[in-house]
């Protein structure tokens, strides 16, 4: 009993540290911006009307809510967003797939050396890369002046700033996050159900319809979020590579907040995006409980 | 079972004109220059239980890969029923194989993963309910149709494994150490329920194990292989009573060996022994024997006695009881002879109170007759 005690105590540590960070720097700012949606702006230090006022008692509107669904550009926005952070991900996908297996399938050294060349532009600040792809895709950039070398075109392309580079930047940006979950679970998978899946009958390409690709579901839908959740709120890519048009979630909030010093608005526009990310988080968890009890 | 009253050959493999099921001639694999396999030939017959047998690394689970399709071999052919194998991938093969690991699909429930073999075959749907249906009684899972695999023991995934390599009724069921991962009594019971479904189907079995007695049990033949060949092949009791080298004569079962250096005087049936200090009483082969031999003789051969033990071409060695372990049905002694060799003994305990009740440190006589003596050149 007496060495249960401190024991007890121990695992509460444990486990309440963490619980603490998620409090501290996650729920409370959430609540904080949650509150601040639905103040009103006005011109003051802090620029939104006081959370309570002994005056006038509790203040709540919904009018930044109510905006939101009035001015089309936040629905273009957010359409806009999704529809990139879901192609950028199916894009990771279908590229990160075959190289997650190649890597899976690669013999000792060769495996290492491949994840380390995975990880390895992790190495240099993410801002400096999507400063190199600027000079790259630009109108006299590299690539530009490659193709007209070789007379492929007469007239440079306009690859800079269109919803392309934005794509581009992306996938380029999370391919990793997608190789590596997958890469884990191709990496554990026993070889013998693909062998009797074939013993049974089946091609390859049924094989891996069949078994591979339906054995590292829960690998590919860790690195569709990895890559479909910050895609989603994305703000330097499509503000350094993306044109006006490129109209992302995260460029809009920007705007509000530091532009339009609108903080109750943007607060809104936060918290709405934070609705739409829990739904493929909801998901992420439920696949992942199927895959826990599945491994007991 | 015979054919037919003139039918000389109790066993195919007796009968040279018997045309072999499967034929495998000079298959050999070579991984990164080194041989896994190193050059078998094989002939295995209609309805045999056929049990491929050697301790890990020995190249047995390739041979068995070879077989399935899994591993092209570096030179060799393998046919099946006539037809050539060697270079068909696994799908266009008459074979199914059991893996050690069960290998059941994890997404599927027990039924799918049954009718999955057929479903690649192209079977209609009604067939295929009705041979799933079929296997899954066979294998006594019926109540666990719908169920998913991690919802099942481990017998009972070595049993869907089992259903789902046997529905498209290959020609051959391949299986790759079919008991190493069940417990004791669950490994007796799945023994005897292969063998009644071999029975049943009449589909000829190749087995790969490690486990002496595993082979022993379920196999009509067996071939010992060590270092990617084979050492040894025939019956079990041909493997067991008549072990051709010391290293079958080591990997079954335990025995006791002799170390011997010439033939006897009289040039026939004795061979001088350092070991024993008398010579041993044996049937020498005809081929010439080398300067140093074995002469290997299996526990449960040798009598103990009290008394000196009298007959014709017995062996009968002098020494100590230095331990013994009491089995219930039978007896282990470890006996320490006069010129300070253990020999292990068994003895059956036929009676509830042996007349020979020997105890820890009694003096007693070994003996044995030559038939029981086994000379081994290898």
């Amino acid at each position: 009993m007496n060495a249960a005690r401190p024991e007890r105590l121990w695992r509460r540590t444990v486990i309440g540290i963490p619980y603490f960070w998620l409090l501290a720097f996650f729920l409370a700012p959430f609540a904080i911006v949650l509150r601040i949606s639905f103040s009103d702006p006005i011109i003051a230090q802090p620029p939104f009307t006081p959370f309570c006022d002994p005056a006038q008692g509790l203040y709540l509107t919904a009018d930044n809510y109510r905006f939101l669904t009035e001015d089309d550009l936040y629905w273009v926005s957010y359409l806009k967003s999704i529809r990139i952070a879901a192609v950028s991900t199916l894009l990771c996908l279908l590229i990160g797939y075959p190289m997650a297996y190649g890597i899976a399938r690669a013999r000792g050294a060769w495996r290492n050396i491949l994840l380390l060349l995975v990880i390895l532009p992790f190495w240099t600040s993410f801002l400096l890369r999507v400063y190199a792809w600027m000079g790259m895709l630009s109108g006299h950039g590299v690539l530009n002046q490659a193709l007209l070398g070789m007379g492929l075109i007469e007239q440079p392309l306009k690859i800079l700033y269109t919803d392309f580079a934005v794509y581009l930047g992306i996938v380029y940006s999370y391919l990793p996050f997608m190789i590596l979950p997958l890469y884990a679970t191709l990496e554990r998978l026993d070889g013998d159900l693909l062998d009797a899946a074939a013993d049974l009958g089946g091609r390859p390409r049924q094989v891996f319809f069949d078994v591979t690709l339906p054995v590292s579901l829960p690998g590919v839908v860790a690195g569709g979020l990895l890559v479909f959740i910050p895609a989603l709120g994305e703000f330097v890519i499509p503000a350094l590579l993306g044109g006006l048009d490129t109209m992302m979630i995260g460029k809009t909030l920007y705007d509000e907040f530091f532009i339009n010093r609108d903080w109750p608005l943007a607060s809104a526009v936060a918290t709405v995006l934070v609705l739409i990310l829990l739904v493929p988080i909801m998901l992420f968890q439920r696949i992942s409980q199927a895959d826990a009890g599945a491994r007991r | 079972m015979q054919e037919s009253d003139n039918n000389q050959f109790r066993n195919p493999w007796e009968d040279p004109a018997a045309a072999p099921f499967i034929r495998i001639d000079g298959l050999r694999k070579e991984f990164d220059g080194f041989p896994a396999v190193d050059g078998v030939s094989l002939n295995i017959y209609k309805g045999e239980l056929f049990a491929i047998l050697g301790g890990s690394g020995c190249g047995k689970s390739t041979l068995l890969r070879m077989l399935a399709g899994f591993e092209a071999p570096t030179a060799g052919q393998v046919f099946i029923d006539g037809v050539e194998m060697t270079h068909l991938p696994p799908f266009a093969r008459p074979t199914n194989m059991m893996f050690q690991s069960y290998a059941v699909f994890p997404h599927y429930s027990v039924a799918d993963n049954v009718a999955y073999g057929l479903k690649k075959e192209g079977v209609g749907k009604g067939e295929v309910r009705a041979r799933v249906q079929e296997m899954l009684e066979l294998v006594q899972l019926q109540e666990f149709a719908k169920r998913k695999p991690r919802q099942l023991s481990g017998g009972q995934q070595q049993r869907v494994a089992l259903a789902r390599a046997l529905v498209k009724r290959p020609k051959v069921l391949l299986l790759d150490e079919p008991l190493a991962a069940l417990d004791k009594s669950l490994r007796e019971r799945t023994q005897f329920e292969l063998m009644n479904i071999q029975d049943q189907l009449g589909i000829t079995f190749i087995l790969v194990t490690h486990d002496q007695e595993e082979a022993m049990t379920l196999a009509t033949r067996i071939a010992v292989m060590d270092a990617g060949r084979f050492v040894q092949v025939g019956t079990p009791t041909e493997i067991y009573e008549y072990p051709n080298s010391r290293f079958v004569a080591d990997f079954i079962g335990t025995i006791n060996l002799f170390r011997c250096h010439q033939r006897g005087n009289d040039g026939t049936a004795v061979v001088a022994c350092e070991e024993t200090g008398v010579p041993i009483q044996a049937d020498l082969p005809e081929a010439e024997l080398p300067d140093a031999f074995d002469v290997a003789v299996r526990p449960e051969k040798i009598r103990l006695s009290r008394q000196t033990p009298e007959g014709e071409g017995l062996t009968i060695l002098h020494g100590m009881v230095e331990d013994l372990a009491y089995y219930g049905n039978h007896s282990l002694y470890r006996v320490r002879t006069d010129q300070g060799k253990l020999v292990q003994v068994s003895s059956q305990n036929a009676h509830r109170s042996a007349e020979l009740a020997l105890e820890w440190d009694e003096q007693v006589y070994l003996s044995w007759p030559k038939d029981c003596s086994v000379v081994l050149t290898q």
